[in-house]
């Protein structure tokens, strides 16, 4: 084993999936010779040249109309989106076309193509490149939604988002770039199954679901409420938002009886509305008390530090929500 | 109030000049067959929707053939295809069969998307037929994105696509013509004037009156020809399928045409006059056609007994869809997901 950042850890996926199936290419703005605008794809253009790492003028309709159009006749284009929000200046070719070409074939072609970016608020960028995307993705059949928090995550569903045959969002967070987190060595395979939640801390007392950089502030909150109140939280990362994993998620319910899902996108028409939801369709006997849903403020990311820490779900706003839940129990 | 169109467009400023291919009248007789064929087809469809066994939308391409009979003769059987939903005749012009063809669009278990496509999805990979599409436009990029394939691979195939002038006004077209011009695809651009945007006639829509100039301005090799006529679509697609396989990058290709049927079926066609689709019948592609293989000299009587048969062929067709039955409800979950 040994320690990368959550950046090598795509790059290392990327290079190996190229070296190991030359109908891997990638696309993007200033992915080439540039290496990415967050160095995510640096070196590739000079191990693996113009043809197969290829610099795109800024035109996300078109570089994503041809990487369908490549996938369509069997390339595995992977499109690098600068930040994830630029999918609504593409969003008829990843949702109108991409996702929909192998139902409306009656399954006479596939598209396996990734759509990687960093999505997310932290770094002051605003309302534009700041968004989270997981939930407009999750709400269109054909396209697989997944949003990795650690680096061994990150390489193994991206090396699983490449080999699968159809589209994939692999949803990066800006937040997460820098963390560090063990990898196996270089040579050794890492795959993990796209549709497969991971419990990351073991706890007694409430299940709080997560995923993305939220997954850390979380992680951080538990420890937390450990320390200062003595509750133990079990910590479950969903990694993949479609398919989504129901069975860890209600295996961990039965333990705790309680559900709290938190995502740094708007509780509004977001995955923990519908995980709640879910749980209360096929699993509402699980349940000792109400679940919750924790999420974004309704508003557009601020770009002041002290505005957005206001409004996104992170440690202090979960701790909050999970002291509610749990208070008479603390009492 | 009707704009009038007038009859012969083509563009006095037009640089360059196609010189229509000869072809034998054998060939010619074998084109007078498949665009007969897909009249009858689409006719045939256009009766079925009056009747109310066709839901939703469906354009038919009476008045366009001459454009996909041409591609099918100038291209490799493997070349890559894409078009818009107004596409039934590039299908068929590559050999679809119109017994599925006709079942997918009534929507039966027998078509060949199993009744998941209709009439604005046409498919069929293996005659390189990688789909119309039902978004103005976005087939376009798909084109461009399988000669980039087909370039990295270097396979030598290349791609057409297929869309109207209405497409022009569309973003993602000039994404598209840039990047594959910068990059020098082999793809073909090949515009279907019929001179309405779905109901809006070109002079309200289009800051130019010459549309081939649109990809003139990305240093495009760029044509207008007659495309009602189906040795000059013949010479300009083989000519830019030979710059596009020797490297030379795109071309695009305005076909000047007509739609004399309605936009889609249904179409109460208050925008133009009886008159003016009249006037477009002397220069239809099936009418240029029989007309070039009379004066060729091939009888009256070969081309009686193809439309007979053709016409034999049409009724089996349209009984087949008829009878096929509907398909599984279970089908409706399939294919979601590729495995």
């Amino acid at each position: 084993m040994r320690t990368t950042t959550y950046i090598q850890a795509i790059n290392e996926a990327i290079r190996e999936e190229m070296r190991r199936d030359e109908n891997v290419f990638l696309m993007g703005e200033d992915v080439g010779r540039y290496g990415g605008l967050f160095r995510v794809t640096r070196n590739l253009f000079e191990e693996f040249g113009e043809e197969r790492v290829r610099d795109t003028p800024i035109s996300e309709q078109g570089f994503m109309g041809m990487a369908t159009g490549a996938a369509l006749v069997g390339m595995r284009p992977i499109v690098e989106l600068m930040y994830m929000d630029f999918f609504m200046v593409c969003a008829d070719q990843i949702f109108n076309q991409a996702a929909k070409m192998h139902y409306m074939t009656g399954g006479l072609v596939n598209v396996p193509l990734v759509i990687r970016g960093q999505h997310g608020g932290g770094k002051r960028y605003g309302s534009q490149h700041s968004q989270c995307v997981e939930s407009t993705f999750a709400q269109f059949p054909g396209i697989k939604v997944v949003a990795p928090c650690t680096p061994y995550d990150a390489k193994g569903l991206l090396v699983s988002a490449i080999r699968d045959n159809n589209p994939v969002a692999f949803i990066e967070h800006k937040m997460l770039y820098f963390t560090r987190g063990e990898l196996p060595d270089v040579g050794e395979e890492t795959i993990v199954p796209i549709g497969k939640a991971d419990v990351k801390r073991e706890g007694k007392d409430l299940t709080l679901v997560s995923f993305s950089y939220t997954l850390l502030e979380a992680l951080a909150a538990a420890e937390e409420l450990k320390d200062e109140y003595g509750i133990d939280i079990e910590v479950v990362d969903l990694r993949s938002i479609v398919p989504l994993d129901t069975e860890t998620l209600y295996a961990s319910v039965q333990k705790t009886g309680r559900l709290l899902a938190v995502h740094e996108s708007q509780s509004n028409c977001g995955i923990g509305g519908e995980i709640v939801a879910r749980i209360y369709e096929e699993a509402p006997h699980l349940l000792q008390a109400p679940a919750r849903r924790l999420g974004m403020a309704p508003v557009s990311l601020p770009v002041s530090q002290k505005l957005e820490e206001e409004v996104l779900p992170w440690k202090k706003n979960i701790k909050a929500a999970v002291l509610e839940m749990l208070e008479p129990v603390a009492a | 109030m009707p704009i009038s169109v007038e009859a012969d467009v083509l563009s006095s400023k037009a640089e360059t000049v196609i010189e229509a291919a000869v072809l034998s009248n054998e060939q010619l007789t074998h084109m007078y067959r498949d665009m007969y064929l897909i009249r009858r087809v689409e006719e045939s469809l256009l009766e079925l929707a009056e009747s109310g066994k066709i839901g939703g939308a469906m354009h038919t391409a009476i008045g366009h053939e001459g454009s996909a009979i041409g591609m099918a003769a100038a291209l490799q059987p493997d070349d890559y295809l894409t078009c818009t939903y107004r596409g039934h005749h590039h299908s068929l012009a590559r050999g679809m069969d119109p017994k599925r063809a006709i079942a997918e669009v009534l929507g039966k278990a027998d078509g060949f998307a199993q009744g998941k496509g209709g009439s604005m999805h046409f498919i069929d990979p293996e005659l390189g037929l990688m789909g119309a599409n039902g978004i103005v436009g976005a087939q376009v990029p798909h084109a461009a994105g399988m000669a980039l394939a087909s370039h990295i691979r270097n396979e030598g195939r290349i791609a057409i696509t297929f869309f109207g002038e209405g497409a022009l006004y569309q973003g993602v077209m000039h994404e598209t013509f840039n990047i594959s011009q910068r990059w020098s695809l082999p793809v073909i651009f090949y515009c279907e004037n019929n001179r309405y945007s779905e109901m809006t006639p070109i002079s309200r829509t289009s800051s130019v009156r010459d549309i081939y100039m649109f990809a003139r301005a990305y240093g495009m090799n760029s044509i207008q020809i007659d495309g009602n006529d189906v040795e000059v679509v013949y010479q300009a697609i083989s000519q830019a399928a030979e710059r596009a396989r020797a490297g030379k990058g795109p071309t695009f290709i305005e076909g000047i045409t007509y739609r004399l049927a309605g936009h889609m079926a249904g179409d109460l066609e208050t925008y133009r006059t009886p008159e003016e689709i009249e006037a477009q019948r002397a220069h239809e592609p099936l009418v240029v056609l029989t007309r070039r293989l009379l004066e060729r000299g091939v009888k009256e009587k070969v081309l009686a007994d193809i439309r007979t048969q053709v016409e034999a062929e049409v009724i089996e067709a349209v009984e087949f869809a008829q009878n096929s039955p509907w398909p599984d409800p279970a089908v409706a979950y399939t294919d979601v997901y590729a495995l």
